[in-house]
């Protein structure tokens, strides 16, 4: 039974408000809470790890999986192993996502290998949210996984959001795309107090006229640190760009490098990183249209954090 | 409704600069005034100083009869003044219709946003959506800005250089959106600018040079070509009045 504390996870990292429809699977502390399939979207346990398959049939089209995990457990050490089979020219919508209460001292941490293939023609949206909270002095641990192979003509989007609360993060992401296909990744990070995230991705762009776009933007307020390594590999006629913006505030620390790394004549890449504060002149602006200063700077962060 | 004396502003760099010079000068309800002369002469810095953006070392501003010389700016704004940038700041994230809609006396008014993009010359189908960043071109965002006044029910609005990187067509349209403003509201209207067409508008011309006003010249003579040229600290007619460098 999933109680009010689930409820607020489950609206933080899935903006769901109650049970979905559709097929889902709730995981919580570690265990299964709750799943339903449809005729089109199965999702079996996996028997020799923790973590389910997730099987869309080919040709599905609009339909949606919600897989939120929610750790209110101090000290639990949650691991799992997910795979999901989008079929062929199927189109729909993953939307993943962690939140952790944790009101103790010990930490509770969560950590997902999802490993995805996207067969020829599918197109899938995958969102990713992390969401931390509560009092007590634990940290809250996440650490994803994921691994995307692309085929031919199929376009994945990632999106992948921690807003606030989680203390330690390593994010990383692989990417394979086969010929034709097309990926769009943003990705959004907000760091506060003494937290730590690291997000490194890597797009093999293999097959000829593939494409990948990469957005970061990221906002980094008090002692907090941020480190990013993008590395777009084009080895076939491709283009790609990476554009990755900070924020940095206070007395935090960003650290990024993006890589393009071109194995062909025919790849095109594009690679552009910004650090720095927000602009005087932002600030002012909305303050002349009678935002006080706070509110300007909240305005502009919401904004680019969006 | 509003007063400055005697505002002087200086910068402390390797030397210290004059921008302003004692400035003395009253501006009347409903009116229009355009403030012209050559680059470096300090309208914009005298823009600055109305909103609140910069302080001056001396001297009072004084609004409806109130002393605001220490008011900040969010509190000039939420009085009745605002200030339309010369090089308007851009926003990732920040939709046109974002701006439009904070820049509304009432915030959590959505209606109106439409109209007042079709006041600068836009289509809404095409902007409200649209990022306020670097994919607008210069003058998309001039316009943008200028819409951003005209959504504030102000007292007192001060535009600089509004034509800046305007093209001709939509010049046109921007001294029409001045005249409109004019009738139908009880604003009164500064506007840094070089252009003839706009400073014809005004009910008086505010000539500046060096950090000072100049007075006691006609309109006439300040609208002779080349008048404003003469005035420039390189004496070059050189035709570039309004950019960056001359």
């Amino acid at each position: 039974m999933l109680n009010d504390l689930d409820s607020l996870m489950l609206e933080k990292v899935a903006e769901l408000h109650g049970v979905p429809e559709g097929a889902y699977n709730i995981r919580k502390n570690g265990e299964g809470a709750g799943r339903n399939v449809t005729a089109n979207i199965d999702i079996v346990t996996k028997e020799d790890k923790p973590g389910i398959d997730v099987i869309v049939k080919p040709h599905t089209q609009g339909e949606s999986v919600h897989i939120p995990v929610i750790v209110t457990q101090e000290g639990l050490n949650d691991m799992v192993y997910n795979t999901f089979e989008i079929g062929e020219e199927a189109d729909g919508q993953i939307v993943a996502g962690c939140g952790i209460h944790n009101a103790g001292e010990k930490q509770a941490e969560h950590d997902g290998v999802h490993e995805f293939f996207i067969r020829k023609g599918a197109r899938i949206r995958y969102i990713e949210k992390h969401y931390g909270q509560g009092e007590g002095t634990g940290k809250k641990i996440l650490n994803p996984q994921t691994i995307i192979h692309a085929e031919e003509n199929s376009v994945v989007e990632l999106e992948l959001i921690q807003i606030m609360g989680i203390d330690n993060t390593v994010r990383d992401t692989e990417v394979h795309l086969a010929d034709g296909a097309k990926l769009i990744v943003t990705e959004r990070l907000l760091t506060t107090g003494g937290q730590e995230a690291k997000s490194n991705i890597t797009v093999e762009m293999t097959g000829e006229d593939t494409s990948a776009q990469i957005i970061s933007r990221s906002v980094a307020q008090g002692r907090s640190r941020q480190d990013y390594y993008f590395d777009l590999i084009g080895r076939n006629k491709c283009r790609g760009h990476i554009q990755c913006d900070a924020i940095i505030m206070e007395e935090a620390v960003v650290l990024s490098t993006p890589k393009i790394s071109a194995y062909h004549s025919d790849a095109q890449l594009v690679h552009e990183a910004a650090i720095g504060k927000l602009e005087s002149e932002q600030l002012v602006k909305l303050m002349t249209l009678g935002l006080t200063e706070k509110e300007a700077e909240d305005t502009i962060l919401k904004g680019f954090l969006r | 409704m509003l007063e400055l004396k005697g505002i002087d502003l200086r910068v402390e760099a390797e030397a210290t600069v004059q921008i302003l010079e004692h400035i003395d000068l009253t501006l009347l309800e409903k009116k229009i005034y355009a403030i012209t002369g050559p680059n470096g002469s300090g309208k914009s810095s005298l823009a600055r100083v109305i909103m609140g953006i910069s302080k001056p070392t001396s001297g009072t501003i004084h609004f409806d009869g109130k002393d605001i010389t220490e008011t900040d700016i969010t509190e000039r704004a939420r009085m009745g003044i605002g200030y339309a940038f010369q090089h308007p700041p851009r926003f990732k994230g920040i939709k046109v219709r974002d701006i439009l809609t904070l820049s509304k006396a009432d915030k959590s008014d959505q209606g109106g946003v439409c109209d007042l993009l079709y006041s600068v010359g836009l289509c809404s189908q095409d902007y409200l959506n649209r990022d306020l960043d670097a994919s607008l071109s210069g003058g998309e965002i001039k316009r943008v800005e200028i819409a951003t006044i005209l959504a504030q029910n102000l007292k007192l609005a001060v535009f600089d250089e509004p034509e800046a990187g305007i093209d001709l067509w939509s010049f046109q349209r921007l001294a029409e959106t001045f005249k409109e403003m004019h009738e139908k509201t009880d604003t009164t209207i500064v506007i840094i600018s070089h252009q003839e067409r706009i400073l014809e508008l005004a009910d008086e011309i505010i000539l500046m040079a060096d950090g000072t006003i100049k007075r006691n010249i006609p309109k006439d003579e300040i609208l002779r070509k080349g008048f404003v040229d003469d005035l420039c600290a390189c004496k070059a007619n050189c035709g570039k009045r309004g950019m960056e460098a001359c």
